[in-house]
């Protein structure tokens, strides 16, 4: 990737998360965390020092982790989930929608190193189906924080939210884009750069990718606005009907497959209120091969060079 | 083939895997050094499978539902002439057919896609049906590891196991007593492993996981109990055959350093003598 970022730190969201818990956790005795033999990969080792007793290692179980941590918050407490995501939402999917979902119950489920995160240990350990299959569930919202500072404002925003919620996370690093100081609102799309050509929407990790198009599509006289949709369901239909009015054109970028997730979401506001030319640049529908997590992202087409040319030729089919 | 043998092959295997991860740079080495024992008895000694023939219907079966310690497999797949030694250097490389868990479609000689725990037991359960359906005579092995004996849905397999009367099925745990992040008696304590599989309706047998003989004579024919699938209850050691992995929970998916691997590489040698 070459990049404005090319030389900006990157950062682990995950430890954004810990640090977060773990000063709410301070603060609010009934915070615990749940997991599934996950304490290094959900980094909880400082959580577990510190509250030894309200780590929660229910073992390599994931559907015991669910239906754990309902019972947890039945109890008063306020779990927050942690594990893989592909683990955490595809083992536990019916706990999710019946425990959580359905009986509309208080957990924080956490995935962990979400997306392709996984890279070389395959598909198994991919997570791309992840908001298709949440966003399909009444009454949890699925929210994918593009950097350090949305991941810390999104866990302080699900601390204090009544009821349950999917936050998808990733270990990858990725540059700071939003103020130290970023307050988390559900369904609201953060403008990360205005622009009238065309209009890039993303989230999670596909963020800072998007930034770096617009920048690479701003040299070659093309203004792109960015929205930074972490908030997936409920989704900001109000940005999005204004980007489609402002732009008249729309891609949508993310780590997932282009069945049912973002660009899916985006593109159900897009028909029903604002018809425009649309992109969805994701995983088209297959198994990743074998390649680490930004060399697939590059492979599938979103390298930043490739999502500016995706941009570019979406233009070309405007009215 | 006799157990000396056997054991240089085991040998061998431990060195290619310990080379692969250094080079790689991943891996999940405990677990691969624990289980290689079992897979080189299994391919070399007890199942009968032929590389020409991989999808032969009346091959025996193995699946390694422990799938993140795939590279025990492919390496063993390749000392049988299932794939190419060469193809090891590729393993984790960019589109290589040898990711971190193994893959039926790209890997000839492996049974099914695993990576998530506990969905080996279940397919082995349907394999072994399918056989008994059929009447046919192979047999269907599956490996466990003792941790990943905490997913629900291998004690629903062992009980559909028992109702079906699958004597052609037998479930070897690889009982190293770590998992990812610690103990199991730490974690989740499923020991003893042995009593809640007899429970259960199982023929169960303890052996020493690294001794070929005891590993041979639990995989003969002769030993199953007619009427009852078998389990086996492998005591192992995650890590073994390097000192300071044994038994180190650090090492389930650690990568040595240049003088880590040299020890390791030293001392696998040694014993190879
Ligand atoms: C469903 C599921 N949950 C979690 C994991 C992550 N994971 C991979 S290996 C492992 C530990 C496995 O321990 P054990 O079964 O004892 O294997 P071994 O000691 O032989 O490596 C875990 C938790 C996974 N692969 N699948
Ligand atoms: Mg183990």
């Amino acid at each position: 990737m070459n990049t404005p970022y090319k030389n900006a730190k990157l950062h682990d969201c995950r430890d954004a998360f810990t640090a977060t818990l773990e000063a709410l956790a301070g603060q609010n005795s009934d915070i615990v965390a749940v997991c599934n033999d996950s304490v290094g990969s959900s980094k909880l080792g400082n959580f577990r020092e510190q509250f030894p007793e309200r780590l929660i290692n229910v073992g390599i179980a994931e559907q015991n982790m669910v239906g754990v941590g309902a019972g947890l918050a039945n109890g008063g407490k306020i779990p927050f989930v942690c594990a893989a995501a592909p683990f955490l939402t595809g083992r536990a999917l019916e706990q999710i929608k019946a425990d959580v979902a359905y009986s509309q119950t208080n957990v924080k489920l956490v995935g962990i190193s979400s997306g392709m995160a996984y890279g070389e240990l395959g598909p198994t350990h991919h997570s791309i189906e992840d908001f298709a299959w949440i966003r399909a569930l009444p009454n949890v919202p699925v929210i994918a924080p593009a950097d350090r500072a949305e991941t810390a404002a999104a866990i302080r925003w699900a601390a204090q939210y009544e009821g349950g919620c999917f936050l998808r996370l990733s270990r990858v690093g990725v540059p700071d884009l939003l103020p130290d100081d970023h307050v988390f609102e559900l369904g609201k799309a953060n403008m990360l750069r205005d622009g009238h050509d065309v209009t890039l929407i993303a989230n999670g990790v596909l963020t800072h990718r998007a930034m770096i198009a617009a920048a690479l599509l701003e040299a070659r006289g093309i203004s792109a606005r960015v929205l930074n949709m972490a908030s997936v369901r409920p989704i900001d239909e109000a940005a999005i009907i204004d980007a489609a009015h402002a732009t008249g054109a729309i891609v949508t970028c993310e780590e997932h497959t282009i069945f049912g997730g973002l660009g899916s979401a985006v593109a159900e506001v897009v028909v029903d209120h604002a018809p425009v030319p649309m992109t969805r640049l994701g995983v088209p529908g297959v198994f990743a091969h074998t390649a680490s997590a930004n060399t697939l992202l590059d492979d599938f087409g979103m390298a930043p060079d490739a999502i500016a040319q995706s941009a570019e030729a979406l233009i070309g089919r405007k009215g | 083939m006799d157990s000396s043998e056997l054991r240089r092959i085991a040998n061998r295997i431990r060195r290619r895997d310990l080379q692969a991860v250094f080079e790689a740079g991943a891996g999940h080495i405990g677990g691969e050094m624990s289980v290689t024992d079992l897979l080189t008895a299994l391919y070399f000694h007890t199942m009968s499978v032929d590389p020409d023939a991989p999808l032969d219907p009346h091959r025996d079966r193995l699946v390694l539902s422990k799938g993140h310690t795939a590279l025990a497999l492919y390496i063993t797949l390749a000392e049988k002439g299932f794939i190419a030694k060469d193809d090891i250097s590729s393993f984790l490389k960019h589109n290589s057919a040898l990711n971190g868990h193994p893959n039926r479609v790209k890997v000839p000689g492996v049974e099914t896609n695993t990576g998530p725990l506990g969905h080996g037991l279940p397919i082995g359960v349907g394999m072994a049906k399918a056989a008994q359906l059929n009447g046919d005579t192979w047999r269907t092995f599956v490996i466990t590891g003792d941790g990943e004996m905490q997913e629900g849905s291998n004690w629903e397999a062992i009980m559909a196991a028992a109702q079906f009367k699958l004597d052609n099925l037998t479930l070897i745990i690889d009982h190293n007593r770590l998992q990812q992040g610690a103990r199991l008696a730490d974690t989740n304590n499923v020991a003893p492993l042995a009593p809640k599989l007899a429970a259960f309706g199982w023929a169960v047998e303890e052996i020493d996981g690294h001794d070929m003989d005891q590993i041979c004579r639990a995989l003969s024919p002769e030993t199953i109990t007619q009427g009852q699938p078998k389990c086996i209850v492998a005591h192992t050691n995650k890590g073994q055959g390097i000192s300071f992995m044994s038994d180190n929970v650090a090492w389930h998916h650690k990568v040595p350093s240049e003088e880590q691997y040299k020890q390791a590489m030293a001392e696998l040698e040694e014993a190879a003598q």
